[in-house]
């Protein structure tokens, strides 16, 4: 029973943590911008086929992951040039639909450059599981916790202790005071999708051995950060992490115990409830509408 | 009543002009196929049109609907023994009352969480398809029964290409007279400013919901035409991604325009048709050319094209609300 | 200051006692004012005295925390803004809320929303299929909406897209459009703020038609001008509570208010409409 329940635990944990690092990346551009960025899928994506890629060329792994994360970044600055800052101006739903189009774009680029096959990579601990109370886990599961600890850690003291980063937090706050006080906030938009690029990539390539990737994986996990970075409230770095982390678990546990059929049912049937009881998500600001 | 031809019988008569002559060029059955498939298409889009454009409320879980009307062509001849064709209707029913009690609480809901709320209800719906194996046939799909109307077999791309143009016809006639009615403005003052609309009296919560289910039935009619006309269905239909292809259609036509609609539908059709001879890339265009004409005509084709042919810049000017008495 | 003005049998509109709070910001505090039919009466004070906060309450945008309003003698207090609406109560608004998509026209056939009764799930069907009921209501709400427009002198506008028309415009297409709905008390948020003199001019005279025709008329505006002139009652608001009440007459004489808001040569010289000393606001 609990051996049971510590291995769902686990699970939802190691998925949540990618799907809290995917609703991060939503978060940082959409505090930056009002943009919610649909490729953000396509970056995990990205940093997993590109270490694939690169080990298979004979690069050893730790370089591989450094050149994903940079491809990447390199893919979220240029997303940013080239299709978001010409449509500066333009309403929400027109600057979702760019990204969508753009998620579908490096879709099916990736198709061409890579093939359509499902990859995977060797763990980077091995692959032999870790006795725990009668679980077994994945020694992968603790590079994809540590790996996400760091990150979060990372981009906390980024935001907290530098410049950049406190022009972030000033435009996520408010964009025109920001402005006011001297902030360019359109690098800060490039930073944002920089910064979201780079850790959508990590994220890719440290739950790439435990979960494959492919050509196609971006668009569920970009659904399922989505719905994480809502259930935690939008724009919340914070919510962020919370909302990713129990999709994971409800999904795991979900799985586990009610049907693995509806393990993404049960994630998302959760969500729309959570939404219904509380629309600003868990760590939402609320306001009164100002008339 | 005006002289001159109003709008709205402009684009009827243009419309039925179009769908009667285009077969003129049609080499093959395959363009009575790709046409039908564009018009059915675009009676979805009409549809949601009605939700986005008029009403200014986003669905990012619209093909959910589509799918329970074509699941109800496969499944409703086999579980009540009605004809394929009464089974259009029931789904249509079916997909309006799903609409009406789904609808109540999640238009309650705005903007981005809107947008999760329903893209959480288009997911369900496919998960149910997908995973309902023993009724649904799964992912692999089902099979719909070939449509008889009183002992004729409705079948060949060029009998389809009809039903759907009339359908779609139809359709258009229907969102432009509600566009031009008391529930039409309605619908578009909520769309502007809601708080203004409810102190006019509108009961905006009715009006949206409204809108949703007359959104639901027209996806759940195309649905059922989508079904009967391939004469098969999967959960695709119901997905995520087929419901980004309809926001898209209506987005890229000009949200504000009833005929944008089936122009943008007309676009995402042709364009992976047209484009299959460098198949590999079909998603890579698909995708550049989506972000193309939402950078380049963000108002949409058909409102983008009228504003140049106006002379007009694109972006309508706002109007400077500074007063000088605002210190 | 002598007692306020005691409310009169059924006023039209009557506020008792409002409070409000805003994260433990205290906007409005014990603030009321009755109004009765053909009356137009003032609500006048320094930015940040709660009046448009006031008009949001009584209109059924905001709920306050505490106190009533009554509408035609009903307790409306709970009300969202379209039950009020059907009650016979419509608004302005400071911050425009024209719908810009539309043209002028379209703004004030909106506004007969009401007089359409489209809220039956007949008249659903009807609008789809543009049955002739619906199309006589489209005539006659085209027909009354023109006049409305003509009322305001926007008539020669009526197919201008509504983002086109200048600012003084705009405020007259609301008050044209809240005029649509044929209320019985109607509420302008600053009617004539950013107009001209020629445009307050309209604006005061469209006021004293509006209220002879029996419609209760209530009032924030800063142009004291205009305030004295057009209406018979003024209250005034100070950080979230009542300072005065009287007719003009009074409120211009009261020491107290001309201590802490208008400042003695803003009476006398009313020429520019422009705000009150910015300080008084703390006094």
């Amino acid at each position: 029973m609990v051996a049971e329940l510590l291995q769902f635990l686990v699970s939802g944990l190691t998925v949540g943590a990618v799907y809290a690092l995917v609703a991060l990346g939503f978060t940082l551009i959409y505090n930056a911008s009002d943009v919610v960025n649909f490729a953000q899928g396509e970056f995990v994506m990205l940093g997993g086929m590109v270490t694939v890629f690169a080990t298979a060329a004979g690069v050893p792994l730790p370089l591989a992951a450094f050149l994903a994360v940079l491809a990447t970044v390199a893919v979220g600055l240029l997303l940013h040039r080239l299709a978001i800052e010409p449509a500066r101006g333009a309403s929400a739903v027109t600057l979702i639909i760019i990204t969508i189009g753009a998620s579908i774009f490096l879709r099916g680029v990736a198709q061409v450059a890579f093939d359509k096959r499902f990859h995977q990579l060797p763990g980077f601990s091995g692959s032999d599981p870790i006795p725990l109370l009668g679980a077994a886990i994945l020694p992968q599961s603790f590079w994809v916790l540590g790996g996400a600890v760091l990150i979060f850690l990372g981009l906390w003291l980024f935001l907290e202790r530098t410049l950049a980063g406190k022009a972030v937090r000033a435009t996520a706050a408010n964009r025109l005071a920001a402005r006011l006080v001297g902030v360019d906030t359109a690098k800060v938009l490039a930073l944002s999708f920089g910064v979201s690029a780079g850790i959508g990539a990590a994220a890719g390539v440290l739950v790439t051995p435990i979960t494959l990737t492919s050509y196609d994986v971006g668009t569920l996990l970009a659904l399922k950060g989505f719905a994480a970075a809502m259930l935690g409230g939008m724009g919340s770095p914070l919510g962020a992490v919370v909302g990713g982390l129990m999709v994971g678990l409800l999904e795991a546990l979900g799985a586990g115990y009610v049907s693995s059929a509806y393990k993404d049912a049960v994630a998302f049937l959760v969500i729309v409830a959570v939404l219904f009881a509380l629309p600003q998500g868990l760590f939402g600001r609320s306001g009164v509408e100002r008339v | 009543m005006r002289g001159r031809l109003s709008a709205r019988h402009t684009t009827l008569l243009g419309l039925a002009l179009v769908i009667a002559a285009v077969p003129w060029f049609f080499p093959s059955a395959y363009y009575f196929r790709v046409a039908a498939l564009v018009w059915v298409s675009g009676l979805a889009a009409v549809g949601l049109q009605v939700l986005m454009g008029q009403a200014g409320q986003v669905s990012l879980g619209h093909a959910g609907f589509l799918g329970l009307g074509a699941y109800a062509c496969a499944l409703g001849p086999k579980l009540t023994g009605l004809p394929v064709l009464a089974c259009l209707p029931l789904g249509a029913v079916l997909s309006g009352l799903i609409a009406f009690v789904v609808g109540r609480p999640i238009l309650r809901l705005r903007g981005h969480t809107l947008a999760v709320a329903t893209l959480g209800f288009g997911m369900l719906v496919t998960m149910v398809l997908t995973g309902e194996n023993g009724l649904t046939g799964g992912p692999d799909g089902i099979r719909i029964p070939r449509v008889e109307l009183f002992g004729w077999r409705v079948r060949g791309a060029e009998t389809w290409y009809w039903i759907a143009g009339g359908a779609l016809w139809l359709g258009v006639w229907l969102a432009l007279n509600l566009q031009d009615s008391p529930s039409g403005r309605a619908l578009a003052a909520l769309h502007d400013s809601e708080v203004a609309a409810r102190t006019l009296g509108v009961d905006v919560a009715r009006h949206k919901l409204r809108a949703f289910v007359v959104a639901a039935v027209y996806a759940s009619v195309a649905g059922s035409l989508l079904g009967m006309m391939n004469g098969f269905v999967t959960p695709d239909a119901a997905g995520f991604l087929s419901s980004i292809e309809y926001v898209t259609m209506v987005v890229i036509g000009g949200s504000a325009s009833v005929p944008g609609a089936v122009v943008g539908a007309a676009l995402l059709v042709l364009l992976p048709q047209a484009l299959t001879v460098f198949h590999e890339y079909e998603h890579a265009l698909l995708g550049l050319m989506i972000m193309l004409f939402m950078i380049f005509l963000r108002q949409g084709i058909l409102p983008g094209l009228a504003g140049l042919l106006a002379g007009r810049c694109l972006g309508a000017p706002k109007p400077v609300a500074s007063a000088g008495a605002r210190a | 200051m002598t007692a306020a003005s005691v409310a009169q049998p059924r006023p039209a509109l009557a506020a008792e006692g409002i409070g409000i709070s805003f994260g433990g910001i205290r906007a409005l505090d014990g603030v009321g004012f009755a109004a009765r039919a053909g009356e137009v009466l003032a609500i006048i004070g320094p930015n940040g005295a709660g009046k448009t906060t006031l008009f949001n309450i009584v209109s059924g945008v905001y709920r306050a925390t505490s106190g009533r309003v009554l509408l035609g003698g009903e307790e409306v207090t709970e009300a969202p803004p379209e039950r009020l609406a059907a009650l016979g109560l419509s608004r302005t608004f400071q911050n425009l809320q024209v719908f810009f998509r539309m043209t002028a026209l379209e703004n004030v056939m909106a506004g007969r929303h009401l007089q359409e009764r489209a809220e039956t799930a007949a008249n659903l069907l009807s609008d789809l299929f543009r049955l002739p009921g619906t199309r006589a209501r489209n005539r006659t709400t085209r027909d009354a909406a023109l006049a409305l427009l003509d009322g305001v002198g926007l008539a020669e506008h009526a197919e201008a897209p509504a983002g086109s028309l200048p600012y003084g415009a705009l405020k007259r297409l609301e008050i044209a459009r809240a005029l649509a709905t044929a209320p019985r008390v109607l509420l302008l948020d600053e009617p004539a703020a950013g107009c001209n003199p020629v445009e307050t001019e309209e604006i005061n005279r469209l006021i004293e038609g509006v209220a002879s025709r029996g419609v209760c008329v209530v009032l924030i505006e800063h142009d004291m001008k205009l305030v004295m002139r057009v209406s018979r009652r003024v209250v005034v608001l100070n950080g979230g509570r009542m300072l005065a009440e009287g007719t003009p007459g009074e409120v211009r004489r009261n020491p107290e208010v001309i201590a802490a808001y208008l400042g003695a040569n803003v009476v006398e010289e009313p020429a520019r409409p422009g705000k009150p000393p910015e300080s008084a606001a703390h006094a």
